[in-house]
Parts: structure tokens; sequence; C-alpha cells
């Protein structure tokens, strides 16, 4: 099996998770949608480190991880607060913050 | 003696020390502020005694290390130029500070705040005389804007509502423009000459025509709005009228100077090709500002706005002395910037005194006032008598080897330039006549501070200012020797200069 | 004493200083100070005068200090004695010193009597460097020196408008003379590369180098600026506004000494002038245009200092046309300045005191029958106007004929013109003289209410009375004294002699004539008085009083445009020069208020822009990398 299939099931998985972004309101599947994207370049990242046969990519993977799980604990508090504010997850509904 | 960096750190660390003293006691502050830039007065003049006037190069050196990685030092030298203007700042600025004793009280502001401001932007003018690193250089003449920015948005007074912020962020963004296009060519300077910033280097360094007048550009537009040159002058009446006066005799008498300095330590030397080819395109900005800038002074209405003006075309003097490249007018500009330092320090600082008794700058708000101040009014008329350069004043010397200078080598510029000292003298006289002569206005004999002729304190403001203008009017050998090697070697550069017969 | 001529100068300046700054302090004893000055500068002067006298050389030169080195611009602080500057020195010292004491009485009364006299002894110390440089900046410096005490002098009493617009009127058509001055410094130098009278190839010896069209260029900014100080066509509206400012310093400033720097310039530039021959007929064209204009103006003013202010302008027009003849007559023009500087100042000095008896009365339509109320006064000005208008043996028949004598000697068409106009002159002179002297002292009463005139104390007429002996015997002493005593300083003229165009006998009762129909004609008009208002007249009149509309003149083509220009500028400058400025800060900010309103808010769409962007970057990676 070549390593092309998995980059273009990553690249799937990035324009499934951009397209959700997108189009969709609810901030918690926005949040996942950004996962989504995010764990797509991991394996990217992987595949390349695997065509290359060096570890960078490996590594870099894993900062991605850690910097991901970081993300989603202070990313979901926010969220968690807004809701219980404002009773809405919707993103459009948090436009306070412009010009 | 490691003179320079000490007279560029002192006046810092003293705006920290005067910067953190308490509100409650704004005596001390000033005491303190006085003191210290007397003791700066006096490395300053110490450093006049171990520089040897006949070498016309870069003295005092000193160089520590900075950023190696691009060859950046912080690196301190002086030559008669640099040296001359130092001791301009060094002089001014604790009689500014006599001078503004009074000036930050009536503020919101902290007092302390206001003398830590002075004393901080003399550490940064001095930096930028003495700086031989062009990196360094930029970087105080950028740090400069800040303290003189806060001393006039937050210290100035208002004629017009909001005048004050309009003119600091004015001020402040016509510099920092022009301060960008220097940027770019401090840069593009590094990259073409040699990955260095020492001056020292660069002026040997080799490097094609078009990219010589490219760089002379940039810093040339830098300094034009600095100094200013039309048609970069807007800002400066904004600026000298918006600020209190004692800073606006700093703004003007030293602060402007760094666009000609920079012009003749910069330009001249590294652009030489580029300078010779531009200054036709100088005289002329320079000329039209003689004369523009003297017939705006006739038609200004405020008493600090119509000094600016003055100015203005003063700093058209000066420039065609630098750019004709004759050593008569190069010395003659360089001690003109001197003697404008003094004469119109003396004359901001002296209308400084009337607006502090009248509470108002308008011209029409004054009339017959030396009835009622005869010594002030006296002090008043000799200030406006330097500023017209006349003869047994410093002015004079600096005007009439300006213009001989010129005359050598080009007459109708000369010609056109003679002019202006014809219209000096009206834009003086109709400024005394209308402000100390004439009919007693009626409404300045019932103001109370119009009663009170000059104080002591005031009498110690003027006095060493009269005192220099006076004795370098009738004997200007001391300064002039300092300055003549200095204008010599610069112009050798430019590879015009006539050897002294 | 001729080796330290500094003392000459530094007196008065010192004087003057201590004057000014002691302030009130001074006040009780610093008039006499201000008198001591100028007296002990005139005994050594005088002594210096001798010891020159009996010296060989005739001439002698000190170099202070190195004033300015450039390069090889090399000016030094550096005086000169010599016969020319000798008689200035007297002049100014002597008649200054009368002056002085004179003002001590008439000032008495002024509360700023002290400032008074530190200004008039600043002005004897330029006067004097003015004379006694030994080049040209030296003598630029005592030039504007002198113009800065006229102005403050002029405008003393600043608190009336008049004085103070007088007084800047004064400095800045100075100013212009000055410019004019000021470049013919810089074309010498840029010429000779010297700036010095004599001695190491100075410019008088180097004059020869030079082409004929540089000197007359130099020749003619010199003029323009001997016009400026002295009161000459074009520049002359100054002279009789300076009358504002007390009379001593009318009689001192503005008749004997400072008016007469530009005669001094012309002589002391001789080697210049006299080698252009176009340039000696701008200078006597100059000096007879001046003299007319001088009489005409005169003869129709009613202000007893003014009458005396454009009489003083029509003399120096005479001293003008003298040095422009060149030759033997230069020296015929210092006599005549010297001469001047007596009765000219006598006469001020007897205006002075008789407005002195009559409260401040300016106008002579306002005096009459004076003669037996203050003798001294109209005895003493009588010697004046008798002197002034050329009866001999008083001392202008003795220095005025001779110079109306050299008109006629040029040898050509021009004798008749400029022998005719000077001629002429002195016929107007006695008319309008004598018009002054008898409506002032003479004919009936037409005092305004409550005048009680009468004779001024000591002080006042003690310089009275010495100035009236100097205007008598004055030109006669000198006659051929001084001409031979200023032989060393124009030696090096070459007189192109030419036979005079009718013979001296007959210039000399042609004079005499003119004269007497002159004065009998003022005499007969007005011994019966005149009318107390103006009262209409021809066109020639009323131009007369009118200054021949010079003022206008000056008005509609430099005042006017002038102002309109700077308030035009000052319109361009705000609106134009900073609109541009203002214009491209409020563009920059609007162009900002704009681009902002992208900033939405929803999340989403900074999303979509963000995808966009990587689009774009992607794309355009690949389209380098493909293409």
């Amino acid at each position: 099996m070549t390593p092309m299939w998995y980059i273009v099931l990553a690249t799937v998985l990035f324009s499934i998770g951009a397209v959700g972004v997108l189009i969709r309101r609810n901030a918690i599947v926005l949040f996942m949608c950004i996962e989504l994207m995010l764990n797509a370049a991991n394996l990217a990242l992987v595949t390349f480190s695997r065509i290359n046969g060096t570890l960078d990519g490996q590594i870099m993977a894993f900062f991605a991880m850690v910097v991901a799980a970081a993300e989603v604990v202070i990313g979901l508090a926010i969220i968690m607060l807004i809701f219980r504010t404002r009773r809405s997850a919707s993103v459009d509904d948090a436009n306070l913050l412009k010009y | 003696m490691k003179y320079l960096s000490i007279l560029t750190i002192a006046p810092l660390v003293g705006a920290l020390v005067v910067a953190v003293m308490p509100r409650s006691k704004p005596t001390l502050a000033k005491q303190v502020a006085l003191l210290w830039s007397l003791g700066v007065l006096g490395v300053a003049i110490a450093s006049w005694f171990a520089f040897n006037a006949g070498d016309g190069g870069l003295q005092l050196r000193e160089s520590y290390t900075w950023i190696p990685a691009w060859d950046a030092k912080f690196t301190f030298a002086a030559d008669g130029i640099a040296l001359v203007m130092l001791g301009l700042i060094a002089l001014l600025v604790p009689i500014v500070i006599l001078a503004s004793w009074h000036d930050a009280e009536g503020s919101r502001r902290s007092v302390p705040a206001y003398f830590a401001l002075l004393l901080a932007l003399e550490g940064t003018m001095i930096g930028v005389f003495a700086a031989a690193d062009i990196l360094l250089f930029y970087l105080f003449f950028e740090v400069m804007l800040v303290p003189m920015y806060f001393l006039i948005g937050s210290f100035g007074k208002d004629v017009l509502p909001k005048q004050r912020q309009y003119a600091a962020v004015k001020f402040f963004l016509y510099s920092l423009v022009g301060g960008l296009f220097m940027l770019a060519a401090v840069v593009g300077l590094w990259v073409v000459g040699g990955k260095t910033f020492d001056w020292e280097m660069l002026v040997n360094a080799d490097m094609s025509t078009g990219a010589e007048r490219w760089l002379f550009l940039g810093f040339f537009v830098a300094f034009a709005i600095k100094a200013p040159f039309f048609p970069f002058h807007t800002w400066l009446p904004d600026a000298g009228g918006a600020a209190p006066a004692g800073v606006a005799a700093l703004l003007v008498g030293v602060m402007d100077k760094v666009g000609t300095f920079g012009i003749l330590r910069y330009c001249l030397p590294l652009f030489p090709e580029a300078s010779r080819y531009f200054a036709p395109l100088a005289i002329a900005l320079s000329l039209v500002g003689i004369i523009y800038a003297a017939l705006l002074a006739v038609g200004q209405n405020d008493l600090k706005r119509l000094v600016s003006y003055t100015s203005i075309a003063h700093f058209g003097f000066i420039g065609i002395g630098i750019f004709v490249f004759t050593l008569q007018a190069g010395s003659g500009a360089v001690f003109y910037m001197l003697n404008h330092g003094l004469a119109t320090g003396l004359l901001f600082l002296v209308v400084g005194m009337f607006v502090y008794r009248r509470g108002s700058t308008l011209v029409t708000d004054f009339g017959g006032a030396g009835k009622l101040v005869p010594v002030l009014a006296g002090v008043f008329f000799f200030a406006g008598l330097a500023s017209l350069a006349l003869p047994g004043l410093a002015p004079f010397v600096s005007e009439f080897l300006v213009l001989i200078g010129v005359f050598k080598v080009n007459v109708t510029v000369a010609v056109i330039a003679t002019v202006g000292i014809i219209l000096a003298a009206c834009y003086v006289l109709w400024m005394i006549q209308r402000t100390t002569q004439g009919t007693l206005n009626p409404v300045l004999s019932t103001v109370d501070g119009m009663r009170r002729d000059i104080t002591g304190r005031e009498v110690l403001v003027v006095a060493p200012l009269i005192a220099l203008l006076l004795g370098l009017g009738f004997y200007p050998k001391p300064v002039l020797d300092v300055i003549n090697p200095a204008v010599e070697k610069t112009l050798t550069h430019v590879n015009v200069v006539e050897a002294g017969k | 004493m001729l080796t330290s001529l500094w003392l000459l100068i530094a007196i008065p300046f010192v004087s003057g200083g201590l004057l000014l700054l002691l302030g009130r302090r001074a006040d009780r004893w610093g008039h006499w100070l201000g008198v001591l000055a100028p007296a002990v500068s005139f005994v050594l002067g005088l002594i210096a005068f001798v010891q020159l006298g009996g010296r060989s050389d005739k001439a002698v030169e000190q170099n202070l200090w190195s004033f300015i080195a450039v390069g090889d611009l090399k000016i030094d602080f550096g005086l000169l004695f010599d016969p020319l500057s000798g008689v200035f020195v007297l002049l100014i010292t002597g008649v200054g010193s009368l002056i002085h004491l004179y003002a001590v009485g008439y000032m008495a009364h002024d509360e700023r009597r002290r400032t008074f006299f530190g200004y008039f002894n600043i002005f004897v110390a330029a006067m004097l460097l003015l004379v006694l440089g030994n080049n040209y900046v030296m003598l630029y410096l005592g030039w504007e020196g002198v113009g800065l005490a006229s102005y403050l002098l002029i405008s003393f009493w600043f608190n009336r408008p008049s004085a103070a617009t007088a007084g800047k009127k004064a400095f800045i058509m100075n100013r212009v003379g000055d410019a004019g001055f000021a470049l013919a410094i810089f074309l010498l130098f840029k010429e000779l590369g010297t700036v010095k009278y004599t001695g190491d190839g100075g410019v008088f010896e180097s004059v020869g180098q030079l082409s004929q069209g540089t000197v007359l260029m130099v020749g003619i900014l010199l003029l323009l600026g001997a016009c400026g100080k002295s009161g000459q066509f074009p520049l002359q509206a100054w002279l009789p506004d300076a009358m504002e400012g007390p009379t001593p310093v009318s009689a001192l400033i503005h008749a004997a000494t400072m008016v007469t720097a530009g005669v001094y310039l012309i002589a002391r530039s001789n080697p210049i002038f006299s080698a252009n021959p176009t340039l000696q007929v701008i200078v006597v064209s100059v000096g007879a245009i001046t003299l007319l204009i001088g009489c005409i103006i005169g003869a129709a003013k009613d202000d007893i200092k003014r009458v005396l202010a454009w009489s003083t302008v029509s003399q120096i027009g005479y001293m003008f046309l003298g040095v422009g003849l060149g030759g033997g007559a230069y020296a015929l023009a210092i006599i005549h300045l010297l001469a001047h500087g007596f009765f000219k100042a006598n006469m001020f000095l007897g205006a002075g005191s008789v407005m002195h008896g009559m409260q401040d009365q300016v106008d002579i339509r306002r005096f009459g029958g004076l003669s037996k109320h203050m003798k001294i006064t109209w005895l003493t000005f009588m010697m004046g106007w008798l002197a002034i208008i050329g009866i001999p043996p008083l001392s202008g028949y003795f220095t005025k004929e001779p110079i109306i004598a050299a008109a006629f000697e040029r040898g050509d068409w021009t004798s008749w013109l400029f022998g005719g106009a000077a001629l002429l002159g002195a016929g107007l002179t006695a008319f309008y003289m004598t018009r002054l002297f008898v409506l002032t002292f003479h004919g009936p009463k037409r005092w305004t209410e409550g005048q009680h005139p009468h004779e001024s104390p000591a002080i006042m007429w003690i310089p009275l009375v010495l100035l009236a002996i100097g205007s008598v015997v004055a030109g006669f002493l000198m006659k051929t004294s001084v001409v031979t005593w200023l032989n060393p300083v124009f030696e090096g003229v070459e007189t192109a002699h030419h036979e005079s165009v009718i013979p001296h006998s007959l210039i000399n009762i042609l004079g005499i004539a003119f004269t007497v129909i002159g004065a009998g004609l003022a005499w007969m008009l007005f011994q019966r008085g005149t009318a107390l208002m103006p009262e209409p007249a021809g066109p020639v009149v009323t131009a007369a009083r009118n200054n021949l509309y010079t003022d206008a003149f000056n008005e509609v083509v430099f005042e006017k445009p002038g102002r309109w220009l700077t308030r035009a500028l000052v319109y361009v400058d705000n609106k134009g020069v900073d609109g541009l400025v203002n214009g491209l800060a409020a563009l920059v900010g609007g162009g900002s208020g704009r681009l902002r309103r992208l900033q939405t808010g929803f999340v989403r769409s900074y999303a979509l822009s963000m995808l966009a962007g990587g689009v774009l970057v992607l794309g355009a990676l690949l389209a380098v990398r493909l293409g």
C-alpha cells in the first residue's frame, strides 16, 4: 500500500473539517471540526515522516496533539462560560468583539 | 574620561531620579533637576577643553559592544560640529529648567514628571549628536520624540481646544514618517555599505550612483522634516505654538538642529555624489523657505507661531549654507546653528515670560507693553535684534559668513537670500511695535502679571544668553576655531573644498 | 594716543552700556556720565589728531583682534586713523558733546533721561566705529549700529504710535540700503578676496584689477547703502519722519553725523568711485535730484523740524554732488559736511529751544515775533540761517559755492545740468530757510492760547552759542586748511581738469544773486505772517506738501501688495501646504475607518477569509512551482 492513500485520507478529513467550520453554527461542532482538521494535519505529518524516513514529522505530531489538548481545555471552558451567560452555543450570537 | 557616554547617560539617570520623586515635593524635584543639568553642563565644558580644536575628525571616541551580529556598537564620538551642538544643549537645558520653574504648576500633571522629561530629552538629544554608529543615531533620533511628545501633549497650552494634542500627534507622526524613510535608508546603507553601522567604515564604502541617490533621499527627507525645510514645515508652527515656552526653545533651538546636523554628518560624507546632485533642489527649497516663512511670520497674530516661522526662515539660511559647499558658507551654517539656538531660544523664553504674565499668546492682546515692563521689553527687543542678525551680535557673523560663502559661487542665490535680511527686519520690528510699542492697550494695564517687570530668576535665565550673543558677536574666534576644521573635513568628502590660503 | 585708538570707541560704549544696565541706580548722575563720555573721547580724539599731524605717513592702523577668519576670508577687528577719519572723529565727538550737553537741559523733565543718554552714547560709539574701521566689515558694523541707535532714539517716545512707526520705517528703509551695502562687500570679497581698505593688497590698491562692469556694480551697491543711510533719493522718505524723535536726536543723528555717513562711505571709497565715470554720473545725479527734491518739499512744509529735515536731505544732496564730481570736489564735500554739521545742529537745537519755550509747538504758522522773547535763540538761529543760505563770510558760502563751481567744471553739457541744479537749489534753499526764519522769529504773533515763550536755560543756550560761532567761522577756517589736510586721502585721485563752462567769478555772483533773490522773495511774502490753515494751492505745492507722492508710491507699490501677499500666503500655508498634510492624514484615517468594517465579529467569516488566504498562498506556491 502506497503512503499516497494516507495523504488522500488526510485531505478528505481536512476538507470535511474545514467545511464543517464554515457551515455549522454550534460552537461544540465547530470545535470538533477544528479537531478533525488538526488530526488531518497530524496524519499528514506522520505520513510524510514515513515517506522521508525521518522522525521529525512524528515529533511534530506529538507537539500538535499536546497543544490541541491544551487548547481543548481552554476552548471548552470558554464555550461553557458563553453558554452559561448567553444561553446559546451559536458562534454567530457571540459577535460582540468587532470594530 | 569617557565624556560623551557620561554626557548621554547622566541626564537619563537624572530623569529617572527626578521621575521617582513624590509629587508632593515639586520644589525638590526642580532643584535636583537644575543641579543635575548644571552638572551635565560642567561635563560638557570639560569635554570642550579635552577636545583638540585643530583636528577636524571624530574625537573623544568610545565604543562598546551592542549587537555583534549586525556590527552595531555603542560608538560615541564628536567632531567640532557635534561638540558645538553638545555645548548648546548642555547650556540651554539648565536655562530652560530655570525658565519654566512655574510652567508645570498650572497643569494637572505631575511637576517632577515635567522636569524628568526635560532631562530625558537632554539625554536623548545629546545621544543623537554624540552617536557615531548609524543604528545608534537612528535609535536616539526616534527615542528623542517620546519625551518631546509628552512635553507638548501633556504640558502644552491650548489656545484652541485640543490644540496641544493635535500639535503633539502631528509632530510625532511627521517625525516618525521621516524616521521611517531614514530607517529604510539605514538598512539599505547596511546592505550596500559592507554590513556595518560604523560611521567611519561607511564613509569609505563604495556604492553605485543609483543606490547613493536613493539612500541620500531617505536620509534627506527625514532631516528636511526635522529641520524643517519648506514644504515640510507645517508641523513646527503648531508644535512651537502649543508647547510651553521652554520646551519650544529646546524644540526649535536644539532638536531641529538634528536635521541640519544630520545632513552635515550623514548626507554629505556618506553620499557625496548624491549631495552634489541634489544640491540645487535643497538650495531651492531653502531659498523658498527664507522668503516664504519670513512673509508668513509678518502675517502671524500668535507670538509663538510667529517665532516658529522666523525659525523656518533661519533654517533656510542654514540650508543654503550647507549646500553651496564653500568653507565660509559651511562654517557660517554651523555657527548659525549655534547662534540660532541662542537667539531663538532667548526669543522663545522671553515670549514665554510675556505670555506667562498676560495669559495670552496673541499679539493683539498686547500693545504698548514697554510702558509697564520696560526691562522685559528691552530684553525682548534684544532677542529680536539677535533674530534679525544685527551686527555686533553672534547671528550676524554666521549670516554674513553664509551669505559671503554663497555669493562666491552663486550670486543669484545670495541676492535672493539677502532680501531675506530685509524681511527679517520687517517681521521683528513689526512684532516689537505691535507688542511693546504704541498706545498702551487699556486691558493690559488691568492684568496683574503685567505690573511686575523682570524677576531675579528671569534675569538669570536671559543673562547668559545675552552675554554669549554679545561676546560671540564681537569675538567669535573660539567657536569658529572648533567649527572650521570639522567643516573643512566634511567638505573634503564632497571633494569641493578649497584650501585656506 | 595713536596706539590706543580703541579707547575712542570703548569709552562711550562702556558708558552707554553702564547707563542701560545700571537702571534706576544711575538716574541721578547718569546724564553727566553721558556727557562726559563723548567729551573725553573728544579730548582723546584731539590729541590723536594733533599727533597724526606730526607724522609723515598720515595714517595709523591697528588690528585689535581677528574678528572672522574662515578659509581665505580674514577680517580683523581693525581701526584706521587717517585725516578723513580724524576730522569725522572731531565732528562726532565735538558737536556730539555739545548736543549731549544741550540734551541735559532739553530732556530734564523726561523720566527716561538716563536711558536716552545710554542710547546716545551707544550711538556715538557706533558712529566712531563706522569712521574708524579699517575695512568694510567694520564700517558695516558701525553702519548698522548707528541704524539701531537711530531706531531706538526715533521711537524713544515709543508709546506714540507715530514715533514707533517712524522708527520702524527708518530701520527698514535703512536695511534696504544695508542689503545693497552687504552685497557690495560680498562682491568685493569674491573679486578681490579682501575687504580691507589698504595694505596687503587691499581693495583700494587692487581696484585696477576689476573690470569696469564690476566697479560699476560695486559702486551702485555702495551707493544704495549710502542713499539709505543719508536719506537720498530714492530712499529719502524715512528721514523727515525721523523727526518724531527728541530734538537733540534730530540734531546729532539726523543732521550732523549719522546721515552724513553715506558721504563718508563714498569719500572713503573714492578709489572705487573715481575708477568709473558712469558711476560718478550716477552719484552726481542722485545728489542733484535729491537736493532739488529736498528744497521743493522743504518750501511747502509747516513743521519746523520737518523743514529742517528736508533741508538736511537737500544739503546732503550737495555733498553727494560733491563726492560724485570726484577729484578736488571730494574735499569740498567733506568741508561742506563739517560746516553743515555745525549750522544744522545749531538750527535744530535752536528749533528745540523754540519748542521748549512754546510748549512743544512745532507748527511755524503758530510762531511769529519770537525774536523779542528769545534773543539768544534768535541770534544763534540767525547765524545758522545766514550760514546755510551762503551769505559771505559765513561758513556756507565757503563750502557750498565751491561745490556749485565744481559742478560747472565737468567740461560737457552735463555741467549746465548739474551746475544749474546746484544753483537753483541755492536759490530755493534761501527761499525756504528765510520763510522758516521769518515765520518763526518775525512778523505778527500767531500763537495758540496760553503761550508764554521764554528763553531756554543756560545749559541749552551755551551749546547754541558755541555752535553759532562754529557756523560763522568754520567755513573760512576750513576753506584751505582742511582741504590740504585731507590731501593724503584723496591724493591718489586723478583729476581730469576741465575748464569751467562759465567763469568762476560769474558763478560766484550768480550764486549770491540767486540767494538774495530767494531770501528776498521769502521775506516779502512772509514778513506779514501766513494763514493758519493750509490754503488751496496749485499742483506743485500740493505735491510738495505730500512729499512729492513718494510715500504714496511706497505704499501702493510695496506696502499694500506686501500686506496682500502676506495674507494670501498665510491662507495658502494653512489651507494649501498644511491642508495637504492634514488631507493626507484624513485620507488615511478615513480609509482605516472603512477597512475596520471588515471586522464583523462573526467567527465563521474570519475562518472563511483564513481559508481563502490559505488557498491563495497554496495556489501561489503551486503556480511558482509548476510555472
